[in-house]
């Protein structure tokens, strides 16, 4: 089973990205997707940028896919989708049909929001040249298990294993909302969250993180308790998504558990119950932690 | 400057027989519906049509020329597989006008087997642009998109004048803010989205209480807002709740509000939109005859004049006291909403 951190969702600043996958060089991850998917406007890394650092992962080994925008709108923003398609030396990870049109039967990966729910969307991205795909983060073990019966050959299939998860996206962006300010005049400011910003209920409960136009799941998705059920699945890849601190401890944890070893790093990662869910893998509510509900 | 105008059909919400009745009389030119089942994303309970209510409501649209659209927009998955094709074989039997479809693998399915399908992608289809609406016409031949609630006046211009087929747009209703189709804040809440189950916020979730702070709304335990004794309650759509961020409590995401195009109707006629749909298949049949009576007269007088057009205040007001909030916005086809 092979490890893969997806695209980073967050707006960091460009020091703080390069860092990130220098180290991430060493990690013991195989895929590294990269750019930006979330919105337009963040530029602090430009196209050339994002293909020093593929250059640099893949000379490491790592296989490198270049990630594209979930919303697709201006047409300077498409313009840019089709420079990322036609990049000629890495695959793509299509997140919009868009992509799929543009990258015209070339080899991609069909990523997690392009809903894929059933064996004949399966079917229709591997005949459209999808050589992977990711499952939409609301589908549960059992649907996996029943589309994995059914995959299409030479298809892999990936899993959002762990971070938090994106929920959803909008024209409106949450971020600038906040600060009361317009989007057109949003100055940026979600390079100052770099975790996102937790949007909480009136009784402090973690419910959501804002991150733009996109809003995640309040809690990380930590599915590192089912690695043994995804390698009977014969799930292939594991995706890890991208957070600023503790991201070697999150790669070592599963990177045990995908050889069926305990390690700190993963005891450490399962201890606090209520600060993580997987309620979407047993069919429930996302936001549930089953394995809290249970003991 | 002599300005080509086209008719924009009224495209209206029935989620039930009397409801259908409704927007037929008052002047739609299509009515859409759904099974009652999960193949549609209105699935809530006592809504919806069954085989003989679904007859019954094409031969009263067919006998005064109203075209009968019938919504299969959710995302089947495979222990449920068959139902959703079922549903396909029933809507190519009853000759619908039009199957409004949002899952690739259905689409799909129809293409192959029922080529003479009219088909429309749905919102919930996430088509925001011309390559996405391309590969769903190279690859199934759909012949109309209808266009999410995120886009921007001049970005529904720029799809209109590259698309391949005839652009749809929401013209009056409850206010979805995310991307249709790509939201999954209600399962994460509660195990049923939009997307699996054809429900977001889901009836059976919400609970109210009464406190010493206010009433408050709960979905699947989730406080989604308390309510001073002066303020009306809304329906705890998760989207429309007040939240906290930082310091401040407020509405995070959107208010409860109502989408409201009475004002731009030339423009949008003018910018070739092909039909115009209002929302509200789980809303009574007084709200669908109200706001399709409205939407009829308006439709009518930029027709008729759209230099001259301008939307009476009595419109307004009768679209108002049936909106979400008795507010209305223009939404994302409005820059400043962004």
């Amino acid at each position: 089973m092979k490890l893969s951190l997806g695209p980073i969702l967050y707006y960091w600043h460009i020091d703080q990205v390069q860092d990130f996958y220098s180290q991430a060089k060493n990690w013991p991850v195989d895929i590294v997707y990269l750019g930006e998917v979330v919105c337009s406007k963040r530029r602090e890394l430009r196209l050339l940028d994002w293909l020093k650092i593929a250059d640099m992962l893949e000379a490491a080994g790592k296989e490198v896919v270049l990630s594209t925008l979930v919303l697709l709108e201006a047409e300077s923003e498409l313009i840019t989708l089709q420079k990322i398609c036609d990049n000629g030396d890495f695959k793509v990870e299509a997140n919009d049909m868009a992509a799929v049109h543009l990258i015209n039967s070339r080899p991609f990966v069909a990523g997690p929001h392009l809903n894929v729910y059933n064996t004949s969307s399966l079917e229709l991205m591997q005949e459209t040249g999808a050589i992977r795909w990711v499952m939409p983060v609301e589908l549960s073990a059992k649907t996996l298990g029943e589309l994995q019966a059914q995959r299409p050959a030479g298809l892999e299939t990936e899993v959002f294993a762990f971070g938090r998860m994106p929920l959803s996206f909008s024209a409106r962006c949450f971020t600038a909302r906040a600060h009361n300010v317009a989007k057109d005049q949003c100055e940026l400011r979600c390079i100052d969250y770099p975790h996102g910003m937790p949007l909480q209920t009136q009784e402090d409960q973690e419910l959501f993180t804002i991150n733009g136009i996109q809003l995640q799941s309040g809690l990380p998705t930590n599915l590192l308790s089912e690695v043994d059920t995804m390698q009977d699945l014969q799930v292939d890849v594991l995706r890890l998504s991208p957070q600023l601190e503790g991201m070697e401890e999150i790669v070592m944890a599963f990177d045990a558990a995908r050889r069926g070893e305990q390690s700190d790093a993963g005891n450490a990662l399962l201890a606090a119950k209520h600060e993580w869910c997987n309620g979407y893998w047993h069919g429930e509510a996302g936001m549930l932690n089953i394995n809290a509900v249970l003991k | 400057m002599v300005s080509v105008t086209r008719h924009m059909d009224l495209v209206c919400p029935a989620g039930s027989l009397p409801a259908l009745k409704a927007a037929v009389d008052n002047g739609a030119d299509a009515v859409y519906l759904g099974f009652r089942n999960a193949t549609n994303a209105r699935n809530f309970p006592g809504l919806n049509f069954d085989m003989d209510e679904i007859q019954q409501g094409m031969a009263y649209a067919r006998q005064r020329q109203v075209r009968v659209l019938l919504a299969l927009n959710t995302f089947p998955q495979p222990a449920h597989w068959s139902q959703w094709t079922r549903a396909v074989d029933e809507a190519a039997e009853l000759a619908v006008d039009a199957v409004i479809m949002a899952d690739p693998g259905l689409m799909r399915y129809a293409a192959r087997h029922y080529p003479q399908l009219r088909l429309h992608l749905s919102v919930q289809g996430s088509a925001t642009n011309r390559h996405s609406i391309r590969f769903y016409f190279e690859e199934f031949g759909i012949r109309q998109v209808v266009l999410p609630r995120v886009l921007s006046l001049s970005q529904v211009r720029q799809v209109i004048a590259t698309s391949p087929v005839d652009v749809e747009v929401f013209g009056f209703g409850s206010l979805c803010i995310m991307v249709e189709g790509r939201c999954a804040l209600s399962s994460y809440v509660t195990g049923e989205s939009p997307n699996t189950c054809g429900v977001c916020s889901p009836a059976r979730a919400v609970r109210w209480e009464e406190t010493p702070r206010g009433r408050q709304s709960r979905l699947n335990g989730v406080l989604i807002d308390r309510y001073q004794h002066h303020e009306a309650a809304g329906y705890p759509t998760l989207c429309k709740g007040r939240f906290r961020v930082g310091d401040n409590v407020f509405y995070a995401m959107e208010e409860p509000t109502s989408l409201n195009t009475l004002d731009i109707l030339p423009e949008l006629m003018k910018l070739g939109v092909a039909a115009v749909k209002v929302e509200g298949r789980q809303r009574s049949p007084a709200y669908v005859a109200e706001v399709t009576r409205v939407m009829r007269a308006a439709l009518d007088a930029c027709y008729q004049d759209p230099h001259n057009y301008q939307p009476h205040a009595d419109w307004q007001a009768a679209l108002d006291k049936v909106s979400e909030g008795q507010s209305h916005t223009l939404g994302a086809l409005h820059r400043p909403w962004h």
